[in-house]
């Protein structure tokens, strides 16, 4: 059931759109305060490299991540957004993350059926101690976005032009 | 119009040897709202902040981003040097441009140069929409619950009291002293437990600020930290405490007689009767399920017998109320039914005894005045049998987790045998001693010395009758062999279990319990005897498997903590917490289902303005909101924000990448 929903979403993002050769993708990485965050800042004391692309939005917890940010950021500046709580069970505020992963289930698959290719938005756990889990969560999500191009698909300036 | 100050720090060469700072300097000032930039070599430092100090004054500056380390490194440091210049601390954002750039992409100065100024930007625009915050301060009403009245519990009253601060301990049984009162000595000292407990039980009776509310329960705690109100059960006890002088008369007349459960139902206790002889308070109760002139209405000698007329037979369970600002929680623990070793013939033999169950043999007090005795027969032992790990470690039967106390008491057993009963034989079946603590190893050893107990590492298979003894079948791992041990008598170390009441308990305080019962810590680490629920504390067995010194250091810590939560007439709190906005608020009530520490409550609000009519809004209690920002989130009418971390806040960094 589930996949046949799945294979019934074709995405409608076209590939043909050639990236220019200096292109380089900007992704949103959404982190809560007490476990993501922490983790992303043990990769940089820990001198661990990453690509250059996500810049990091701190909030107090994922499930803080309103769906409004993803499509915003997808609207707006980002081609990519990657939003990471807790561990489940280990979240600061009981229960947040759980909450979390259920609303972006949900708004991963209203992006989906609109037209985004899944791996535009991406979610992850990272504990405080996961320095090197962080570099290699982003790494993994800019190279599934560059693989993707731009994204045009619902971009403001294409409406506006 | 916002007036942005940018201040960009070097790091001494951690920022500046990756990151072009003064290009990020340059990028900022071309932001319409920042006002002013800089950079300087350590902003944390001294004059760092003096910069900042200045410049908030001579620039007439609105908000402050400060980029240089991670926010959770010096964002109080920055927040204070705002303060000091007289601008509200929460206008500050930190751009995170050292371990979120310069320290992650040192092979690529362009692109991190570039990553450090979006940073920047995200942070300008945040900033723009910044708010002033102040701390919350929530009034603290200072007096303390403690739930059980066993050593945590009395533990932790008493150093609570001594702070002069009130305590309500309420206790469900009709005296305290808990497990404690009912062991002979302790491990490893071989204290006698009655001599160092009865003096504190005294203390807790006769503490000033400490009100002992015996034989109750709690019915409900509703509100939040420094704010609680509990209500208490008192059980009927049909006996005036105020006029009765503890003389005894009652139940030496009772007629009735039942098992005694201080005595692990060796021996009777009356129908109206206190638990022992130093119980604290020392006033009878009736029991109502055995009293014969409460079932029946025949009896009354235990009134008639009463010189003071204390006796009511009327009574009725009575409702009190207690504000209260925090709770310590120590409700202790049970002990594990071994009913499930069929093989050992639990049940069916009557000389397969439990550890409390032989502690209180040999117990000076106890009923058979310190000599163990077989069930069966009554004659005294002399080979004795002990197994441990019945039903710890025993994920088919029992369960999972060490009881932690059981190879200590065992081993005390061992030696209160070779005191007691001379000529007798210790033959000990173990899985692992463990014996980690102060003195414990050390105990363990001369014991084996001292009373030459026979140790037989291997589990018991089987115990089965011959003649009046009991065969132990079991195997010594130690030389790969069966071994067979006849017994005349054979102790069961049961399992350390929460307290069977705990989960009612923790649910009606709200705070979590684990899948064995025993309730959950804040932290496994950092916060062990604090709950998720801030004001509520955990005492000894309440958390997990205790030994004495461990419980009573967790029940001072309880105090402490108690302590510090009144250690001001109100509580300082972080202003980064949920707000409504009734005029938006429809009613939908989401974010009281999300809410994880139940801070969210409706109330009733005029329809418009003058109108008669009511609706119902959201509101949040300032003093339980943690702001996780969940209820944000599920807001559909977009009423609710989160300070510190607003949609404006959040949505102006992402459009400004």
């Amino acid at each position: 059931m589930e996949a046949a929903v799945n294979n019934q979403l074709v995405s409608i993002e076209k590939p043909e759109i050639v990236a220019p050769p200096d292109w380089e993708p900007v992704i949103i990485g959404i982190l809560c305060n007490w476990c993501s965050y922490a983790g992303s800042d043990l990769t940089g004391t820990s001198r661990i490299q990453y690509p250059p692309n996500i810049r990091i939005i701190r909030v107090p917890c994922s499930s803080r991540v309103d769906p409004w940010f993803l499509i915003k950021s997808l609207q707006t500046t980002a081609d990519g957004v990657l939003v990471s709580g807790c561990h489940p069970g280990d979240c600061h505020y009981i229960s947040g993350n759980y909450y979390a992963r259920r609303r972006f289930l949900v708004t991963k698959k209203l992006l989906n059926f609109v037209g985004f290719h899944e791996n535009r938005v991406q979610f992850s756990w990272v504990s405080a101690a996961e320095g090197p889990k962080f570099a290699k969560v982003v790494a993994k999500v800019t190279e599934d976005i560059k693989k993707l191009g731009p994204l045009h698909l619902y971009k403001k300036e294409n409406f506006e032009k | 119009m916002a007036r942005v100050g940018v201040f960009v720090c070097f790091c001494g060469a951690n920022i500046a040897d990756f990151v072009d700072v003064p290009a990020v300097v340059e990028e900022a000032k071309r932001i319409r709202e920042v006002k002013f930039a800089i950079d300087y070599k350590y902003m944390c430092s001294d004059p760092g902040q003096q910069q900042i100090r200045d410049a908030i004054v001579q620039h007439r500056l609105t908000s402050i981003v400060v980029a240089a380390c991670s926010p959770r490194m010096h964002e109080k440091t920055f927040r204070k040097a705002l303060s000091d210049a007289g601008m509200n601390p929460y206008l500050l954002e930190v751009a995170n441009i050292r371990e979120h750039s310069s320290w992650v992409h040192q092979k690529d100065k362009k692109a991190a140069t570039a990553k450090a100024a979006d940073l920047v930007r995200m942070a300008v625009a945040k900033s723009i929409a910044n708010e002033q915050l102040h701390e919350i301060s929530v009034p603290v009403t200072k007096r303390a619950l403690v739930i059980g009245g066993g050593i945590a519990g009395i533990q932790a009253a008493l150093d609570i009291a001594d702070a002069r601060i009130p305590v309500v301990l309420v206790e469900k049984s009709p005296s305290i002293g808990g497990k404690m009162a009912q062991l002979d000595e302790t491990f490893p000292t071989l204290d006698c437990s009655q001599c160092i407990l009865t003096p504190k039980m005294v203390d807790v009776a006769s503490h000033p600020y400490i009100e002992l509310i015996p034989y109750a329960e709690v019915l409900e705690l509703d509100g939040f930290v420094g704010n609680y109100k509990a209500k208490i059960k008192k059980k009927a006890s049909y006996v005036n405490f105020k006029t009765c002088t503890g003389c005894g008369a009652c139940w030496q007349k009772c007629p009735v007689k039942v098992p005694n459960e201080y005595n692990m139902g060796i021996d009777k206790r009356k129908a109206i009767y206190t638990p022992f002889p130093q119980a604290v308070p020392n006033k009878p109760v009736i029991d109502a399920r055995y009293c014969t002139m409460l079932t029946k209405g025949k009896c009354g000698i235990c009134s008639k017998v009463c010189e003071k007329g204390s006796i009511d037979y009327k009574m009725q369970d009575e409702i009190i109320e207690r504000e209260i600002g925090a709770v310590v929680v120590a409700t202790g623990y049970d002990l594990w039914d071994p009913k499930p070793y069929e093989e050992y013939g639990v049940g069916r033999f009557k000389d397969i005894i439990t550890s409390l169950e032989f502690e209180r043999m040999v117990s000076a007090n106890g009923p058979t005045n310190g000599v163990p005795v077989r069930p069966s027969d009554g004659k005294i032992p002399k080979n004795v049998v002990f197994i441990k790990c019945i039903g710890s470690r025993d994920e088919a039967k029992g369960i999972e987790y060490c009881s932690k106390i059981c190879c200590m008491y065992t081993t005390k057993h061992t030696i209160l045998l070779h005191h007691k009963v001379h000529g007798s034989h210790s033959y000990v079946f173990y899985m692992d001693i463990r014996a980690a603590g102060k003195g414990y190893e050390e105990f363990v050893k001369k014991a084996q010395v001292d009373t030459g107990a026979t140790y037989l590492r291997g589990r018991v298979s089987k115990i089965y009758k011959k003649g009046d003894k009991l065969m132990v079948r079991g195997e010594d791992a130690q030389i790969g062999q069966v071994v067979e041990v006849e017994a005349d008598l054979v102790v069961l170390a049961t399992a350390v279990v929460p307290n069977k009441d705990n989960p009612d308990l923790a649910r009606l305080l709200g705070v979590s319990y684990d899948k064995y019962g025993y309730m959950s810590e804040a932290h496994p680490k950092l916060r062990p005897v604090e709950t998720a629920k801030a004001g509520i504390f955990l005492a000894g067995c309440t958390q997990a498997p205790k030994d004495i010194p461990d419980t009573v250091a967790q029940a001072s810590a309880c105090a402490a903590k108690v302590c510090g939560i009144f250690s001001g007439d109100t509580m300082k709190k972080d202003p980064m917490i949920s707000t409504v906005n009734k005029e938006f608020c429809s009613g939908c009530q989401n974010c009281v289902k999300v809410c994880p520490y139940g801070a969210i409550v409706t109330e009733e609000v005029p329809m418009g303005h003058g109108s008669k009519e009511m609706r119902t809004v959201a509101k949040i209690n300032e003093g339980v909101c943690q702001g996780c920002g969940s209820c944000v989130a599920v807001c559909r009418s977009m009423a609710i924000s989160l300070a510190g971390f607003t949609d404006p806040q959040i949505i102006n960094e992402i459009v400004s990448i």
